[in-house]
């Protein structure tokens, strides 16, 4: 595949060729493949799933022809971004600041272009009960919630404020980290007295507890997507869980969870799905991609469960479940972002 | 249309059914970030290896005798070598037969294909409370059923294993025991108690696997018998892992004539023999270096770094902690204030930047919620204290938390695997 001779004085190295032979990473500012570099990994409870969905990522962009370099958050990202400028970044980082806009907000301080949600947006979105909120003031509908810090029950008795918790939101009720994704830390409580311990847990992920009105029905994902221009939505993904509960063992084992796409409700509520999808996209000010997590419930109502604004991309994630459903390459929509984010910074 | 994702998870076998995604073993990932102290992972020191001398002894080896290190082997393990492991072996009172000696790819082969050759599904394994989480692994993999037998501060209690043995059904197939610097529990089965051990076992028919990957790193200066050397009977694993490299993958058991030639067919189908080029190695390695030497200075480096945690335990730790002062290997095991779930408490350890394996992972049946191992093997005596410090700091918003919810009774938290990966720091 590679011609050694063309190599020059860098033969030796083991210097990647893309198929017309010339070598694959080019100074930046030379016409012809653009460079992009993931950021995975980082330093929170998701570094793992991050980490996942950053291979799968580059793996895609690599296999469309597109430069990729792979880097951590760490000490060394604004020297790299610095001393081997990408043209865009794609964030496939998970919790923590790759989600929350800290590292978006430092990609805009050095004026560097990536795929996805805006800074000040990525914090409304990351923050549940802040995104609950805009989405329940738009007449979205929601799971009624309660989010309280640690600090509060313990200045006003925990006893009397999940008593209170209680008789607002039924049992049973959702538990989760005010912030975070890939249901760590989320519990089902199924009886009042099984709530103390679940708090217990749910406050080593966060110092706050989202409590939410748990509503059964069919469980959906939606991917939105900007490759297009306009903000367009995928078909929804239904979720499946094996053990009935979508927890971490059943998002990463392959085979806990079966996921259905389309999934398996009329017409009608499809298109609701994805109006409501798209809905939350616009209204949070979201950019590029996004994936909304939702339930059918018995109604037919779509509740939002939450908003993401770094979908997971690993292997049995959501978004390329969708995307494969829609016909589209991984690699080439993601590209078609990057194209996006690039543009973008020259306009 | 409807799509199932990756239809070939419907044909998997029922032993893998343990086999999935893990919440607290994904927390384990942060811990090869720099910010993060891992107190968590069992990663021998190598800072102090020769690493100029063996680089010559690999270029050497592959000059000189690349034609037999780069081919196949022997699947018992190469003669020279398995001479050299019985000279290893005398240093804890071993008296063996290089002809009894099979070379594994670490002893956790030789612990996988002892357990393959011994256990149908349903069978019973004897093993202490808590016990080594990759012995766990694969007796869940042969759908072998462990039980524990509880330890004190000289190892396993004889009579809590009389109590077992006359009870428990069916008939355990053998003991599974770490009787020298156990991990995760850091105790030392006492000399009274090694042969009382083995004759109870003797008396109800039990073989004894005895698992001695640390037993040359005592910190007091001298060895144990082993539990091989007071009975001929017993399946003995041993490891180059901790006294030399662990990369190399190179361990060995040693087992009784009628299990031999078993055990041998067995490794012929599961790699068809150990690797030529690092049995070489580590023959070379014994032959030409002061490997006794080396274990030394490994083993001063441990102590000093125990030292260093032990200091920090009693400097930070809140009232309510209790730990044992290991006398050698890599672990100290914490038991943690009533109410505290150290496995659902994991994710604010990780938040504050230092991690540790939580107790759960080190038993097969649910115990070990109030417990914790601390590993001082990897990180530097200021490391160590400094985890140990911010570990502090996580329990005590652990306990301000409880307070707050009135100290409940906690359910268990997560599924799958629940201790970190060989290769956490």
């Amino acid at each position: 595949m590679s011609d050694p001779a063309s190599l020059g004085p860098t033969a030796g190295v083991a210097v990647p060729a893309s198929t017309d032979g010339r070598p694959a990473r080019r100074p930046h500012g030379v016409a012809g493949e653009r460079t992009v570099a993931v950021l995975a990994g980082g330093i929170s409870h998701e570094r793992e799933v991050s980490l996942h969905s950053g291979r799968r990522l580059a793996a895609a962009l690599r296999g469309v022809g597109l430069d990729v370099r792979e880097w951590d958050v760490d000490g060394a990202l604004v020297d790299h971004l610095r001393a081997d400028p990408p043209d865009a970044v794609a964030i496939a980082l998970h919790g923590g600041e790759g989600e929350n806009g800290s590292v978006q907000a430092v990609l805009e301080l050095l004026g560097v272009p990536f795929v996805g949600t805006p800074a000040r947006a990525c914090r409304r979105a990351w923050d549940k009960p802040t995104a609950k909120a805009e989405l329940a003031r738009a007449g979205l509908d929601t799971p009624d919630w309660i989010a309280l810090p640690h600090t509060t029950f313990r200045a006003l008795g925990a006893q009397a404020v999940l008593d209170a918790m209680v008789d607002r939101l039924g049992l049973p009720l959702m538990l989760k980290p005010d912030q975070g994704g890939s249901a760590l830390g989320a519990q089902v409580v199924s009886n009042r007295a099984e709530l103390p311990a679940a708090m217990v847990s749910c406050l080593a992920y966060a110092d706050t507890v989202l409590a939410e009105q748990f509503v059964s029905g069919v469980e959906v994902a939606v991917t939105v997507v900007e490759d297009e221009g306009a903000p367009r939505a995928l078909p929804a993904v239904e979720v499946e869980a094996k053990g009935g509960v979508y927890d971490y063992t059943a998002r990463y084992t392959p085979g806990a969870a079966h996921f259905h796409c389309p999934a398996r409700i009329d017409a009608a509520t499809a298109a609701t799905l994805a109006d409501v999808a798209l809905a939350a996209h616009q209204l949070l000010g979201l950019r590029d991609v996004s994936r909304t997590d939702a339930v059918v419930d018995a109604a037919g109502r779509v509740q939002i469960l939450e908003v993401n604004v770094s979908p997971g991309l690993t292997d049995t994630s959501l978004l390329p479940t969708a995307a494969a459903a829609a016909g589209l390459d991984l690699g080439h929509l993601y590209a078609r972002l990057v194209d996006r984010a690039v543009a973008r910074c020259f306009t | 249309m409807s799509q199932h994702l990756v239809p070939a998870t419907e044909r998997f076998a029922a032993r893998t059914a343990g086999m999935t995604a893990s919440e607290i073993r994904a927390l384990f990932a942060v811990a090869s970030r720099p910010e993060v102290v891992s107190l968590a992972g069992g990663m021998p020191n190598l800072a102090a290896l020769p690493m100029d001398a063996l680089a010559g002894e690999v270029a050497d080896l592959v000059a000189r005798e690349g034609h037999v290190a780069l081919q196949y082997g022997s699947a018992q393990g190469r003669p020279e070598l398995r001479e050299q492991i019985c000279e290893v072996m005398a240093l804890e009172g071993i008296r063996a037969d290089p002809d009894d000696v099979v070379v594994t790819v670490g002893s956790q082969m030789a612990l996988d294909l002892v357990t393959r050759i011994y256990c149908d599904p349903g069978d019973v394994v004897l093993a202490e409370g808590p016990s080594y989480v990759g012995a766990l692994g694969s007796f869940a993999a042969y759908q072998a059923r462990v039980v524990h037998v509880a330890m004190d501060a000289h190892g396993l209690v004889p009579s809590l294993l009389r109590a077992a043995l006359e009870t428990v059904r069916p008939r355990p197939k053998f003991l599974y025991t770490v009787p020298t610097f156990h991990n995760p529990a850091g105790v030392t089965l006492s000399v009274e108690r090694r042969a009382e051990v083995l004759a109870i076992c003797r008396e109800y028919g039990v073989a004894v696997v005895e698992d001695n990957p640390y037993g040359l790193l005592g910190f007091s200066g001298h060895t144990y018998p082993a539990l091989r050397s007071l009975d001929r009977d017993v399946v003995y694993l041993g490891s180059f892992s901790k006294t030399f490299a662990a990369g190399l993958r190179v361990g060995w058991a040693l087992v009784p004539p009628a299990v031999r030639d078993r055990l041998v067919l067995a490794a012929e189908s599961a790699t068809l023999c150990p690797p030529s080029f690092t049995q070489m190695l580590v023959s070379r390695y014994l032959a030409a270096h002061d490997w006794r030497s080396q274990v030394k200075t490994y083993t001063e480096a441990y102590r000093d770094r125990r030292d260093a945690m032990l200091r920090a335990l009693e400097t930070y730790l809140p009232p309510g902690c209790t730990w044992n002062v290991p006398d050698g290997g890599f672990y100290v095991w914490l038991t943690v204030p009533e109410g505290v779930d150290t496995k659902a408490m994991l994710p604010r350890a990780v938040t504050a930047r230092v991690a540790y394996a939580s107790g759960t992972g080190f038993y097969a049946d649910g115990l070990g919620s109030r417990q914790l191992r601390l590993s001082y093997c990897y990180p530097s005596p200021e490391r160590i204290t400094e985890g140990v410090r911010r570990l502090a700091g996580v329990l005590a918003a652990e306990l301000d938390v409880l307070h707050t919810f009135g100290n409940p009774a906690r359910p268990a938290v997560g599924r799958g695997p629940q201790a970190p990966s060989p290769s956490t720091p």
